[in-house]
C-alpha cells in the first residue's frame, strides 16, 4: 500500500509564502453578512476577507459568532436565511447545503470530527465520493492507492486499512484533513482542531497547515488558544459580539496576547489569574495512599502506587499530558463508574471511604466536574434549571416529590452568582455558549455543596473572559474553604491558580511541588517521564 | 389586541405540546361528521375506551421505556400470557380474584426486572433481550391452553373490569335528570372543581416567588377550555352508564404516571437517564436501578394490560398479545415521544392511544375496510412524527 512514495512534505524550511491580505486578491470576500435567529442578531454587518495562501484566525469569545459565521460560509446556513454576500473564487456565491459548499472548494472540519469510527482509514476518506468502475462498484484498489497517498500528504503514517477507532484524536483529525484534500480543497476550515490534542500533535498539525500553504491551500483556522494564533497565523480577524472588530496583519508585527485579548473582551485584562494568599497549612480533607487502578476492558493497571493529599482551602494542580491517566484518577476517586479494580486506601476529612458509585462520592462531599461537559457532564436537551439541581433534586424535594418554585428560585440564584448568559433558566442548555455551559456544569456541583471539587480541564474551549470569570469563581470557593482539584494540561492555567502541583505521568505522580517552585520546563520534563 | 397577541404567543410556544390535542379533536371532529353523529355518541365513546384500555395502558409504560432509550417487545405476549395465567387461577385453581389479581400483577414485575437484569447486568440491547422474551410468552401462551384451548373466566368481579360500570348512587328512574349516570356527573363535577382550585393554588406560589404566570385573561381561558373539556366528556359518559371499570383503572395509571414522570425525584432521573445517560450516572443516578424501575413497571402494566383484555372478552384466547406492542409503540410515537431519549410525556401518550383508537372506531363505523385502516394508521403515524420532527428544532 505504501509502495509509490511521492515526497510531498518538504523536509527542512517552509517556503513561506509573504502575499498581503490587504496588497492580494482575496480568494474569500464575506460582505455585510448578517443572521438572525429568534430573538438573537448573531451576526450583525460581519466582513471577512480571507488572502489567497495565507493562514488566516478567526478569533473572538464564545457566542462571538465565530460558527455561525463558518457554518454561513459552508451552507448549513443557506443562501436566504442570512443577508450580505460570499465571494468565493471571484464569484459570488449562493450554497444552499454543505454539498454545494463543498463542489465550490471549502471544507469544514468540526471540533467533532465527522468520521465512522467502525471504517478504515480509506473508507472514511473516500466516504460519500467513492472511487468507482464501471461506474457501478467501488474501485477497492484504486482507493486505498490514493488514500495511501493522501495519507502520506498529511504525513500520517498508518495503514490506511486501520479503523478509524483504533486511532488517537490527533491521527483522526488528520485523516479528516486527508478526506478534505481528497476532494481538491481550496478553503479549509479547522474549528478549535487543537482543543483535544497534545502539544506535539498540535505542533505536528501547525507543520502541515504551513506545508499546505505552500501548496496553496488556504486555511482558515478557528481558535482560542492565542499563542497557537500568534504562532501561526499570517492574518487575524476579531469577531465580538457578533460583529468585525478588526482584521490584524501578524506579518507586519500587529498581533500580540494582548492586543488580542483588548479587542475580543473590549476592555484589557492585567492578569487573568486572580490574586490570593497561597495555603500553606490547614487540616487534610482527602488522602490518597497507594492507590492502584486496573481496567480490565484494555487488561493493564492504569494507576500505580498513587499518594496525595489535599488541605482545606487548598487548590492542588494535577498537571500532565493528556492521557496521562488524570482523568481516571478522578474517576477511580469519584464512585468508580468505569468498573477499575482498585487496590489502595483513600480519606475524606479523616474517615476511610471506598466509593462503589458517585452518589456515594456526592454523599461524601466529593464532587467531580468532568472534562467532556457535552459528552457526560451535562443533559444539553434538558434546560438549566434541571441541568443544576440534577445531582441533589433531594435537597428541594419533599417526600419524593420535586418543589418546582423551588428549583428555579435555586437555579436563578446560581445564575447571577455564577453569571450565567442566558435569558430564563428555562433555556435549553444545549443553545448556551461554551462557557456558559461551563458555568452551568460548575452551578451543578456547587450546588451539592461539596468539600472537595473535582474540576477537569475547567476551562477547555472557553473564551478568555469567561476563563476569568471561573478564575475568580474557583478563588472565592477556596476563600470560603472548599478544596479544589485542578486537573489541566494548560500550564499557565496550573502556574497561576494552584498553591501545589502534582504532576502526572504514565499513571504514575512523576513529582509534587509547591507553587513557588514550579516552573513550565520543570513540569514538562516531569510529565514526559515514564 | 394585547389578548390575541399573548394567545397566539402562548400557541406558537407550545405548539408541540398543543398539536397532539388539535390533531385528536380534528379527528373526533372529521368521523363525528362523517358518520352523523355515531361517532361522538355516549355509547360509541364508552365502548372505545372499554375496547382499548388495554393499549393505552401499555402505551403509558412503554413511554418511559423508550424515554430511557430502550424498547420492550415482550409487552404483547406476556400481557396475554399472564392474562392466561390468571384466568387458569380462576378456572382450574379455583382461586378467588383478590388474590389473582395481585399475583398476575407481581408476575408481571417479575418477568419485567428479568428483562431489566439482561439489559443492565449483561448489557444486552434491549431489542434483541426483549425478542427472546416476545418468542418465550409466545410459546408460553399455547403451552398454557394446549390442553384446553380457550379458557372461559368463571369469575364474575373479574369480568366485570372490563365490562361492567360503576354503579350509580342515586336510582336511574329518579325523576331528577332521569337516565343520566348521577355519579359520574358529582364526580366530572369535583374533577373540575379539584382542577381550578389546583390551578389557582399554583398560580398563587408563582406569583409568591415572583415569577412569570399567564396573562389573567388566557388563565381564565385555559381554566374555562378545561372544565369544558371535562365537562363534555363527564356529560358523555354520565349519558351511557357512567364510568366504566376501565376507565378507571385507566385514569388511574395515567394519573399516577404522569404525577412519577413530571413530579417525582424518581421521574427526573428517569428523564436524565434519557437524556444523557453518562451525565445521569455521574450526577450520582444508578443507571442500572432505573433501568431495573422501568422494565418492572413495564412488566407489571403488561399484566394489567393482560387482564383488562382477558377480562374484556371474558375469557383467555390462545391468540392475545398479538401485536400489541407495536400498537403500544405507535401510540407512544404518535403521542410525542422521541428515540433519541430523554423526550416524552405520559399524557402525550394517553392522547397518542386516543387518537390510534378513534381512527379504529371511526372507521369501523364508516365501513372502511381493515386493509385500508391499516394503510389510514400508518399515515398517521408517519405525519404525527414528521410534525414532531418539524416543530422539535424550533419551540424551546
Amino acid at each position: 500500500m505504501d509502495s509509490d512514495k511521492q515526497d510531498i512534505s518538504s523536509s527542512g524550511s517552509y517556503p513561506y509564502r509573504h502575499n498581503d491580505a490587504a496588497e492580494s486578491t482575496p480568494v474569500l470576500e464575506m460582505k455585510n453578512i448578517t443572521k438572525e435567529f429568534p430573538g438573537v442578531k448573531a451576526l450583525s454587518n460581519v466582513t471577512f476577507r480571507v488572502a489567497e495562501g495565507e493562514i488566516h484566525c478567526l478569533v473572538g469569545e464564545n457566542g462571538a459568532g465565530k460558527s455561525t459565521l463558518m457554518k454561513v460560509l459552508s451552507g448549513v446556513y443557506p443562501y436566504g436565511s442570512y443577508t450580505g454576500s460570499i465571494l468565493f473564487n471571484g464569484d459570488e456565491q449562493k450554497f444552499s447545503g454543505i454539498h454545494d459548499s463543498e463542489k465550490a472548494g471549502i471544507a469544514v472540519i468540526y471540533q467533532e470530527l465527522a468520521l465512522v469510527p467502525e471504517m478504515t482509514v480509506y473508507e472514511n476518506i473516500f466516504l460519500g465520493h467513492e472511487i468507482r468502475k464501471n461506474g457501478l462498484v467501488v474501485d477497492w484498489n484504486e482507493t486505498i492507492k490514493q488514500a495511501g497517498e493522501m495519507l502520506q500528504k498529511v504525513r500520517l503514517d498508518v495503514n490506511p486499512a486501520t479503523k478509524v477507532k483504533d486511532l488517537g484524536v490527533g491521527k483522526q483529525q488528520l485523516v479528516e484533513i486527508a478526506k478534505a484534500l481528497s476532494r481538491e480543497v481550496k478553503l479549509l476550515i479547522l474549528d478549535e482542531p487543537t482543543a483535544a490534542l497534545n502539544e506535539d500533535d498540535s505542533e505536528n498539525l501547525f507543520n502541515l497547515l504551513r506545508d499546505l500553504r505552500s501548496n496553496g491551500v488556504t486555511c482558515v483556522l478557528i481558535s482560542h488558544k492565542l499563542k497557537e494564533v500568534i504562532g501561526i497565523a499570517d492574518s487575524v480577524t476579531v469577531l465580538r459580539d457578533g460583529q468585525t472588530v478588526c482584521t490584524l496583519n501578524a506579518r507586519k508585527g500587529e498581533v500580540s496576547e494582548n492586543v488580542l485579548i483588548k479587542h475580543m473582551v473590549g476592555r484589557e485584562i492585567d492578569n487573568i489569574y486572580p490574586r490570593r494568599e497561597h495555603v500553606r497549612s490547614g487540616e487534610i480533607v482527602m488522602e490518597v495512599r497507594n492507590w492502584n487502578a486496573y481496567n480490565p476492558t484494555i487488561g493493564r493497571n492504569i494507576l500505580k502506587d498513587i499518594n496525595f493529599s489535599l488541605k482545606k482551602g487548598e487548590i492542588v494542580g494535577f498537571a500532565g499530558l493528556m492521557g496521562s491517566g488524570r482523568t481516571e484518577l478522578a474517576l477511580s476517586l469519584f464512585g468508580n463508574p468505569d468498573g477499575f479494580r482498585i487496590g489502595g486506601e483513600m480519606f475524606v476529612k479523616g474517615k476511610q471511604k471506598r466509593f462503589t458509585h458517585p452518589h456515594q462520592a456526592i454523599n461524601s462531599g466529593v464532587a467531580y466536574v468532568t472534562e467532556d461537559r457535552k459528552g457526560d457532564g451535562l443533559i444539553l436537551i434538558q434546560d438549566v434549571k434541571e441541568n443544576i439541581t440534577l445531582a441533589n433534586l433531594q435537597k428541594i424535594a419533599n417526600r419524593g416529590v420535586v418543589d418546582k418554585n423551588a428549583e428555579v428560585k435555586v437555579a436563578n440564584e446560581y445564575k447571577s452568582s455564577l453569571n450565567i448568559k442566558t435569558p430564563t433558566v428555562e433555556q435549553k442548555v444545549g443553545n448556551l455558549s461554551g462557557g456558559n455551559q461551563q458555568k452551568v456544569s460548575l452551578g451543578k456541583w456547587l450546588f451539592v455543596q461539596p468539600d472537595v471539587l473535582i474540576l477537569d480541564e475547567p476551562t477547555r474551549g472557553i473564551d478568555v473572559g469567561a476563563k476569568y470569570e471561573i478564575y475568580t469563581i474557583m478563588s472565592r470557593l477556596v476563600q470560603q474553604g472548599m478544596s479544589i482539584i485542578m486537573i489541566s494540561s494548560e500550564l499557565p492555567e496550573v502556574l497561576g491558580m494552584s498553591d501545589r502541583v502534582y504532576i502526572v505521568s504514565g499513571g504514575q505522580i512523576a513529582g509534587e511541588m509547591p507553587i513557588e517552585e514550579a516552573t513550565q520546563e520543570k513540569i514538562m520534563q516531569l510529565a514526559t517521564n515514564y | 389586541m394585547a389578548f390575541f397577541t399573548d394567545l397566539r404567543k402562548v400557541l406558537q410556544q407550545n405548539i408541540r405540546e398543543y398539536g397532539m390535542w388539535i390533531a385528536l379533536f380534528l379527528i373526533m371532529a372529521y368521523f363525528t361528521i362523517t358518520t352523523q353523529g355515531t361517532f361522538i355518541s355516549s355509547r360509541n365513546i364508552v365502548n372505545l375506551v372499554n375496547q382499548s384500555g388495554y393499549i393505552a395502558v401499555l402505551a403509558v409504560g412503554m413511554t418511559l421505556v423508550i424515554v430511557i432509550r430502550h424498547i420492550d417487545l415482550s409487552v404483547g405476549f406476556l400481557g396475554g400470557f399472564l392474562g392466561a395465567i390468571a384466568a387458569i387461577g380462576m378456572a382450574q385453581w379455583k382461586l378467588p380474584v383478590y388474590v389473582v389479581i395481585p399475583m398476575t400483577l407481581l408476575l408481571g414485575v417479575v418477568a419485567g426486572l428479568l428483562t431489566a437484569f439482561l439489559v443492565a447486568q449483561l448489557k444486552i440491547p434491549s431489542f434483541v433481550a426483549s425478542l427472546a422474551g416476545w418468542l418465550i410468552f409466545r410459546g408460553a401462551i399455547l403451552v398454557v391452553t394446549e390442553s384446553t384451548g380457550t379458557i372461559i373466566i368463571p369469575d364474575k368481579a373479574f369480568n366485570a373490569i372490563g365490562n361492567g360500570f360503576v354503579p350509580d348512587l342515586f336510582p336511574a328512574e329518579s325523576t331528577f335528570l332521569p337516565g343520566i349516570h348521577k355519579l359520574t356527573l358529582i364526580l366530572g363535577m369535583l374533577a373540575i372543581v379539584l382542577l381550578i382550585f389546583n390551578e389557582i393554588n399554583s398560580r398563587k406560589k408563582k406569583q409568591a416567588y415572583n415569577f412569570e404566570v399567564l396573562p389573567m385573561n388566557l388563565f381564565i381561558l385555559k381554566l374555562a377550555f378545561m372544565s369544558v373539556l371535562i365537562g363534555s366528556v363527564t356529560w358523555l359518559l354520565a349519558g351511557y352508564q357512567g364510568l366504566s371499570w376501565t376507565a378507571v383503572v385507566v385514569l388511574i395509571v395515567v394519573l399516577l404516571y404522569n404525577f412519577i414522570a413530571s413530579q417525582t425525584v424518581l421521574g427526573r432521573h428517569i428523564y436524565a437517564v434519557g437524556g444523557n445517560p453518562e451525565a445521569a450516572e455521574l450526577s450520582g443516578i444508578s443507571v442500572k436501578k432505573i433501568i431495573y424501575v422501568v422494565f418492572g413497571s413495564m412488566g407489571m402494566l403488561s399484566a394489567l394490560s393482560g387482564i383488562l383484555f382477558a377480562s374484556r372478552l371474558q375469557s383467555a384466547t390462545t391468540t392475545a398479545g398479538s401485536l400489541w406492542e407495536l400498537d403500544a409503540i405507535a401510540a407512544a410515537y404518535v403521542g410525542g415521544v422521541s428515540a433519541a431519549g430523554g423526550v416524552g410525556k405520559v399524557v402525550g401518550s394517553i392522547i397518542g392511544a386516543l387518537v390510534m383508537m378513534s381512527l379504529t372506531s371511526g372507521m369501523n363505523l364508516m365501513g372502511i375496510g381493515i386493509s385500508y385502516q391499516y394503510m389510514a394508521r400508518g399515515a398517521v403515524l408517519a405525519v404525527a412524527v414528521i410534525f414532531d420532527v418539524a416543530t422539535r428544532s424550533r419551540g424551546k
